[in-house]
């Protein structure tokens, strides 16, 4: 019994080792980063690049989800919205959900399997066949040549592809509503105004802004500390967008917490 | 000159290196022989500061390599050239911009038309053909990556060159090759060259000293004249075992 007791200590202990040697290296690479931010020489041309990249390349995936998000949304609000609930709260519930939750966690999410997942593997594979070790041999700064410029067009472009998943999300849904629901523009316009704030369209904004620094960070840090040929390439790629999620999730609750009281 | 004291580094529980010794003078060719998985390419790295040693010391021009700061590092990284096993090309350049990186002086790395002639001239010292400066890495034979990385770590006109295993995965024709290439860049340059491989036939070939590396530890250092009649057993069991008891000179 002593000895499973042990055994089980030994392992806590060597888990939170791991997690502590996770946090380190993690802030060692962020302070990395910033030690990179004064050769935006270097940098600037590469973020260009990286946000025409992500921010075009994810235009089509965003549009759709938005489109089907907003739409849904409408035809289900349709559905449980009978007796005296008053129509146009269809207006108030499609733009508020749209704005405040489903466009910037769905599009957080998907872009977290589609530019976190390829920048894990991208940065894994430069790892693996020393092309990271190559530029470092070259006096060059792996963080100015490839953390800070995916970083950076995580954090410009991922917010503009809310902004526009947030109108694309509410026009597919003013749309949804007309065709299903005896709804006029009159009555789905002055549902989304009744219980607008402008402060939600900031809020969607920092949220935003959040999950692509989550993005950016962890799948920068997943590839770079990336070990063990194809096959740990695999687990950074994995593991970067189950991590990614996790965190988009735990930052939904804890900004919703913070913003939202 | 490059010194390096009691060098000694582990993963984990695996000792790597275990106390490894060794001098560099300034011109020569050494040639680092010994099995694979014995460290040989971990103590390359240590050389140019990619890996940081857990005890002893790596001395190259008088800096301690282990101890420096960023820009000292860098300013350090950029007097050595470093050719990795397999090239380490970055597979979303093509060969001209590959080249181009390693040029480390920023006067000509920003200056397109010095850039452009730099990068022919690496071309032309390699023995590749301009219509290859176009081509990706992924379009390039094994012997071809392995010389565009000689170019690209010649780019920035290095006091030292390092080599991890050059012709490793190529052909006994393409080894030739590379051998013959690393001996005429060596005269025609005036580096100091250090060269991981355990290809005996090449070490002896291009080397002004082989030192072997086993078990940790540097156990025998010499000329190839020297190596040939060392009595130490781990010389003799390695030559032997290479050269399937062939004489090693006619």
């Amino acid at each position: 019994m002593s000895n499973v007791a042990a055994q089980l200590q030994h392992r806590t202990g060597r888990a939170v080792l791991d997690a502590l040697s996770a946090v380190g290296r993690f802030a060692a690479l962020v302070a990395e980063m910033g030690r990179g931010l004064p050769e935006w020489r270097i940098w600037l041309p590469r973020t260009r690049d990286e946000c025409w990249s992500i921010g075009v390349g994810s235009l089509f995936i965003v549009l759709l989800i938005s489109s089907f998000a907003g739409a849904v949304t409408a035809l289900q609000a349709g559905y449980q919205f009978t007796g005296n609930i008053p129509i146009y709260v269809v207006g108030s519930l499609v733009t508020e959900s749209i704005v405040l939750e489903l466009g910037p966690v769905l599009v957080g999410l998907v872009l977290a399997g589609r530019i976190g997942a390829r920048y894990a593997a991208e940065l894994g594979t430069m790892r693996v066949t020393e092309q990271i070790d190559a530029l470092e041999s070259l006096g060059r700064a792996p963080s100015s040549h490839l953390l800070v410029p995916r970083v950076m067009a995580c954090l410009l472009m991922i917010p503009m592809l809310v902004i526009i998943a947030d109108v694309v999300g509410v026009a597919a849904g003013w749309l949804a509503a007309k065709q299903a629901l005896p709804i006029s523009d009159q009555d789905f316009a002055y549902g989304a105004r009744v219980y607008w704030r402008p402060f939600d369209a900031y809020y969607s904004v920092i949220k935003a802004f959040f999950f692509a620094g989550a993005i950016g960070l962890i799948s920068c840090y997943r590839g770079f500390t990336t070990k063990q040929g194809a096959e740990g390439v695999g687990r950074a790629t994995t593991g970067a967008v189950v991590t990614i999620s996790v965190v988009i999730l735990l930052l939904d609750t804890l900004l919703a917490k913070l913003l939202l009281n | 000159m490059i010194e390096i004291k009691e060098l000694a580094k582990r993963f984990g529980a695996q000792v790597i290196l275990d106390g490894v010794n060794l001098e560099v003078q300034e011109g020569e060719t050494m040639a680092l022989l010994g099995p694979s998985g014995t460290g040989k390419s971990v103590l390359l790295k240590h050389i140019i500061g990619l890996i940081r040693p857990d005890a002893g010391e790596v001395i190259v021009d008088g800096q301690n390599v282990a101890t420096l700061g960023r820009k000292e590092l860098s300013a350090l990284r950029g007097t050595i050239g470093y050719v990795f096993q397999n090239g380490a090309l970055f597979d979303s350049m093509n060969v001209y911009e590959n080249i181009r990186l390693g040029l480390t002086k920023p006067e000509e790395y920003g200056n397109p038309e010095v850039a452009t002639a730099r990068v022919a001239e690496c071309l032309r010292l390699v023995n590749l053909v301009p219509e290859t400066l176009k081509k990706m890495p992924a379009e390039l034979s094994g012997g071809m990556k392995k010389r565009v990385g000689i170019a690209r770590a010649i780019a920035g006109r290095p006091k030292y060159l390092l080599y991890d295993e050059p012709t490793s995965g190529l052909d006994p024709v393409n080894s030739d090759i590379i051998d013959a290439l690393i001996k005429r860049l060596d005269t025609e340059l005036g580096v100091t060259s250090i060269m991981v491989t355990h290809d005996v036939r090449g070490a002896f070939r291009t080397a002004d000293r082989i030192a072997l590396l086993t078990a940790g530890k540097v156990v025998a250092v010499g000329t190839p004249a020297e190596f040939r009649e060392s009595t130490v057993p781990e010389v003799r069991a390695f030559l032997e075992r290479d050269f399937d008891n062939e004489p090693l000179c006619p």
